[in-house]
Parts: C-alpha cells; sequence; structure tokens
C-alpha cells in the first residue's frame, strides 16, 4: 500500500465507523452470547467425554501408542512421512519454523489494499491449500502407527510355539522399538529402508550368535548397543532370530 | 461522631434491594444511585478509569460487523475459562515425578467434581484451538491484517504459538502413559537423526529420570511463565483493536452515498 492507498482506507474506514454503532450494547451482547456458547460447550464437552486418565506412566513398554494431542497430528505427520534420516531435522525444525516465519511475515509480504477474498485469488488459493493440506496431514497422522512401533503379527512358528514364544517375541519387538533400530532397517512393513540392510527374515540370513555379535560389534555406521541390559539383549536376538 | 444519619435504617435495606433486585420505593432507589455514582465519582477521581472504560466500550463498531467477529472474544473466554479451571487443579496437583499421576487420579477420582473441573480443562484447550484457528481464519479472509493492523497480527501469531506451547507443556503434566509417550515421540524422532540420533534419544528419554526435572519444568512454565506472557499479549492485542477499530467486512463501502451500500458480493 503506498501512501495514496492509505489515506483512501483511513478516509473510507472513518467513515463506516462513524455510522456504526457503538461497542457497547452492540457487539458487547453478541460477544456474551458467544461466551455462553463457549462455556455451555465446554461444559457439556466435559460432562459428556469426561477426563480419562490413562494408566501410569511405564518407560519400559512401548506398545502404547504414542500420540500428541489431535491438532499436533498434522506436524507429526510430517515428520513420519519424511523418511530420509539426513532430511530429519529438516522436517523437524525446518518446515515447521518456515511455516511461522510466513505467518508472522505476511501483513509485510501481502501489501495490496485489496481486502476483498475474491479479489486475492493467490491468497485464497495458498490459504485453501494449506487448509486442505493440513486436513489432510491431519486424518493421516490420525490414523498412523506411531514412529517408534512395530505392527507385525508373529510368524506362524512362533504362533506354533505358544504363549511363551510369542511373549518373547513381543518382548524383543518392544526393545527394537525403543531402540531406533526403524531409523535405519526396515522390518516388515515399519522403518527405513536403509542404510542398514531389511531386517524382516534376518533370521534365516544369520544365526543367533552372529546377530548377537553384530549388536556388540557392528560396522560403522551401525552404533554398537554394548549398554543394552542382558535381558533386553536376549530379547532382541530372540526376536531377530525368529523373523524368517 | 454521634450521628452517622443515612446508615442505620437505609443501608441494610439498601443492599438487600441491590442483591435482589426487588422493586424499591424511589426515595430509596435515589439513595441507592447516589451510593453507586459516589463510589464510582470517588474510585475516579482517583484512577480516572473511566475514561479509558468509556474509550474501550463506547468506541465504535463500523456497520456490518457480524457474528464472525465475535471469535476472538470467544477465543478470551476459552482463555479466560482455562485459567478459572487451571487455579483448581493447581490446587491438587503435585509436579514430582513419583506423585503426579497420584494427584490426578486422586483429583479425577476423589475430589467433589474434580473429573468435571479436569475435563472442563482438557476439552477447553481443545475450545480454545479450535478458535484461535477460527479467528485467525477470520482474520485472513477479510483483509483485516493489512494496514493498519499489521502489528496484530503478529502479536496474534505470537497468541497462537504460545497457546500451542501451553497445550504442549500441559499435556505431560498427567503424566500417564499417554502423555508420557506423546512428549518422548519428539524424542524419538530424534533418534532417528543420523547416527548421533540414537544416543541422543537415550540420552534424553534416560530412564525415570526424564521424569524428575522435565515434569517441573513443564509445570512451570505451563502455569506461570506462557499464561502470564499470554495475558500481557492479549491485553497488547485488545488495546490495539481498540485503537485501531475492528475492520468492516471487505465488502462493505462508504463512498458513494450517505446510504451505506452492499456491493454486489
Ligand atoms: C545408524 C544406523 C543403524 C542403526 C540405528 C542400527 N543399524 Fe543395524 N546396521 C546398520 C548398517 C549400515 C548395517 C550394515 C553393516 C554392514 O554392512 O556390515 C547394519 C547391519 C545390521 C545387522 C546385520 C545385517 C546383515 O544382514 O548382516 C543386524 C542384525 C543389525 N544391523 C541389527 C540392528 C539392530 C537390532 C538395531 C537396533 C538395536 C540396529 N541394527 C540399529 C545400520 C544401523
Ligand atoms: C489468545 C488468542 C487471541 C485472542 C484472545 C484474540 C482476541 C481478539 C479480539 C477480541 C479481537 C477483536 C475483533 C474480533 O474479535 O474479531 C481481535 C482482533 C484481531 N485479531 Fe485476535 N485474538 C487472538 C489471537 C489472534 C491470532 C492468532 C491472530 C492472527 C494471527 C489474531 C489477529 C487479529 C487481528 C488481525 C485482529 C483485528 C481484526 C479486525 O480489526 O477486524 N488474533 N483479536
Amino acid at each position: 500500500m503506498n501512501q495514496l492507498e492509505k489515506e483512501a482506507y483511513l478516509r473510507e474506514y472513518s467513515l463506516l465507523k462513524s455510522k456504526g454503532k457503538p461497542f457497547f450494547p452492540y457487539a458487547v451482547a453478541k460477544d456474551g452470547w458467544m461466551a455462553v456458547i463457549v462455556m455451555v460447550t465446554i461444559i457439556l464437552m466435559s460432562l459428556t467425554l469426561g477426563a480419562e486418565l490413562g494408566p501410569k506412566v511405564d518407560p519400559t513398554t512401548t506398545t502404547y501408542v504414542p500420540r500428541p494431542e489431535w491438532y499436533f497430528f498434522f506436524l507429526f505427520e510430517v515428520l513420519r512421512i519424511i523418511k530420509p534420516p539426513s532430511l530429519v531435522p529438516l522436517a523437524a525444525i525446518g518446515v515447521p519454523s518456515l511455516c511461522m516465519i510466513l505467518l508472522f511475515l505476511l501483513p509485510f509480504y501481502d501489501r495490496s489494499p485489496e481486502r476483498r477474498p475474491e479479489r486475492r485469488p493467490i491468497a485464497m488459493a495458498a490459504a485453501f491449500l494449506t487448509i486442505a493440506a493440513m486436513a489432510f496431514l491431519t486424518y493421516e497422522g490420525a490414523n498412523a502407527g506411531s514412529p517408534n512401533q512395530i505392527d507385525m503379527e508373529p510368524p506362524p512358528s512362533v504362533m506354533a510355539g505358544g504363549e511363551e514364544a510369542i511373549r518373547a517375541f513381543e518382548a524383543g519387538k518392544q526393545v527394537v522399538a525403543q531402540s531406533g533400530c526403524l531409523a535405519c532397517h526396515k522390518i516388515g512393513e515399519n522403518g527405513n529402508t536403509g542404510p542398514g540392510p531389511d531386517l524382516s527374515e534376518i533370521g534365516g540370513r544369520l544365526p543367533r550368535q552372529a546377530i548377537a555379535r553384530t549388536l556388540v560389534n557392528p560396522t560403522a555406521p551401525m552404533p554398537p548397543y554394548v549398554d543394552l541390559p542382558d535381558e533386553k539383549r536376549d530379547n532382541l536376538v530372540e526376536f531377530l532370530a525368529q523373523l524368517k | 461522631m454521634a450521628k452517622l444519619p443515612t446508615t442505620s435504617g437505609t443501608r441494610p435495606r439498601g443492599t438487600r434491594a441491590e442483591t435482589t433486585e426487588a422493586p424499591a420505593t424511589a426515595p430509596q432507589r435515589n439513595k441507592l444511585q447516589e451510593t453507586g455514582v459516589s463510589t464510582i465519582d470517588w474510585l475516579d477521581e482517583r484512577t480516572s478509569l473511566s475514561a479509558g472504560a468509556r474509550w474501550m466500550m463506547f468506541r465504535k463498531i463500523p456497520k456490518g460487523t457480524n457474528w464472525f467477529y465475535t471469535l476472538g472474544s470467544a477465543t478470551m473466554f476459552a482463555f479466560l475459562s482455562q485459567a478459572v479451571t487451571g487455579v483448581f487443579l493447581a490446587m491438587y496437583y503435585d509436579p514430582s515425578a513419583t506423585r503426579a499421576y497420584e494427584s490426578v487420579r486422586f483429583l479425577t477420582n476423589e475430589v467433589f467434581l474434580g473429573e468435571f473441573v479436569r475435563g472442563m480443562h482438557k476439552w477447553g484447550s481443545t475450545v480454545m484451538v479450535i478458535l484461535i484457528f477460527l479467528h485467525m481464519a477470520r482474520t485472513f479472509f477479510f483483509g483485516a491484517y493489512k494496514y493498519p493492523r499489521e502489528l496484530n497480527w503478529v502479536i496474534g501469531v505470537v497468541l497462537l504459538i504460545l497457546t500451542l506451547a501451553m497445550s504442549f507443556t500441559g499435556y505431560l503434566l498427567p503424566f500417564d502413559q499417554r502423555s508420557y509417550w506423546a512428549t518422548t515421540v519428539g524424542v524419538a524422532i530424534n533418534g532417528t537423526g543420523p547416527l548421533v540420533g540414537p544416543y541422543l534419544s537415550d540420552f534424553l528419554r534416560a530412564g525415570p529420570e526424564f521424569g524428575a526435572t522435565t515434569l517441573a519444568r513443564f509445570y512451570a512454565i505451563h502455569m506461570l511463565l506462557l499464561p502470564g506472557i499470554i495475558a500481557a499479549m492479549i491485553g497488547a492485542h485488545l488495546y490495539l483493536v481498540a485503537r485501531l477499530g475492528t475492520t468492516a467486512p471487505p465488502w462493505i463501502r462508504a463512498e458513494s452515498s450517505p446510504e451505506l451500500r452492499e456491493d454486489s458480493k
């Protein structure tokens, strides 16, 4: 907006304002009704939906699907979609900051004096694209598994082994999920294809001892997992050895 | 000090009339009004507040102002509701890793109306986030961020970020599985970073130590730091709203005739 347009706007606005009504009681009445609606909505939601308290924190499980508040789903979905590890910092920090900067600076790069939506095609297109993208990401995020969770049924050989075998399988699965292996390995439908090899059938390829040795003394870039407690390591090796 | 002429008989009756709004007889009403006016005069003589109140309340709003313009104040009411219910929650909450969960469980299951108030706070946060986005959308579609209201838009974005930060810090506080793991997801995502990632996430996660200091820190930020900044920011936001006036809907034009004409939409 140049100086002329600014003055034109101010003149027009003061005309409009002088013809308007006082804030009290006209706008106050509407705001008051709105406040009542807001309060009633909150109270009804509290009464019908309650305030559940989940099970107590247990840092040793990952069977629990971590879920942010629903309006953060879109953010987590961005983080989930951008898979290659080298791009994760970009997704985690880059995308949200970029969006926020664009939002902050909006009045400074959109300087046209036009205010009517139908005459601001670029702004409207950008807005609808943003809304559609956020709705889509929220929807996808709502239906996604968590990044550190493995969705995998025990294979038939484990099922045949009875309850004990299934429990060991599940325990190992949790350790793998917790230890960040999925960052570099694919297991079934989960995790990334690289830099490490696909582990979906590792049990058929490597004997048990070799898997255990890999964990303690791996080839770079895989980090060694020497600090893993023995029980967890056993579970993990057991789990991987059963993937055939 | 022998006689206080007005107080002896009239004060109690006057007070009753005020609270029950029973129809008062004329002389009583006059006395009541007098008391009210003189109280305000007394305050005003010392604070000059009434000019400010008049400036805020009797400013004009342009013709065409519609229900979309209530979204901002609706957001503010949601925030006030959060502040009030939050105070009640704070009376029972204990931000230590070992007792946080128990204190919330006690509040939810044992305290009279505890679950109700916690539910209001929980769902109030959702309502506030929805309202703030709707309000932002309204100002966007109406072009209200343009000259001379750019600064109010910028303050608005700060409020948006602070509101989301409130939600994020509050989510950990019940310290149940859901809140713990949601907060840990961020950490797990760090774990997918190259090379140092797994170490970093192990370091951040570090067993129960994750809760000991993190929880108290989240709590202080959630109930002191952020609400304080938000309240101040809302103050600045509203000051600018009153100072600059709210926009008219963009399709309202004043120029052509004394009659306000609605352009073809
Ligand atoms: C930083 C990435 C990275 C992480 C994290 C990682 N690995 Fe690896 N892993 C690799 C790479 C790369 C190789 C291939 C090394 C080679 O060529 O010898 C590998 C190899 C392996 C092998 C041998 C595969 C074969 O076919 O020889 C096993 C088993 C294995 N990883 C298991 C794991 C487990 C279990 C975890 C989690 C506790 C894990 N890895 C975490 C990168 C990683
Ligand atoms: C805690 C959050 C917020 C509160 C309590 C709040 C409150 C208000 C109120 C009461 C108004 C008066 C007009 C109306 O209600 O529409 C207003 C106007 C405005 N708000 Fe907000 N707001 C908040 C967040 C935001 C956000 C996130 C933005 C945008 C990024 C924003 C941008 C604006 C603008 C540009 C105006 C001027 C609108 C006009 O003049 O028509 N606000 N705000």
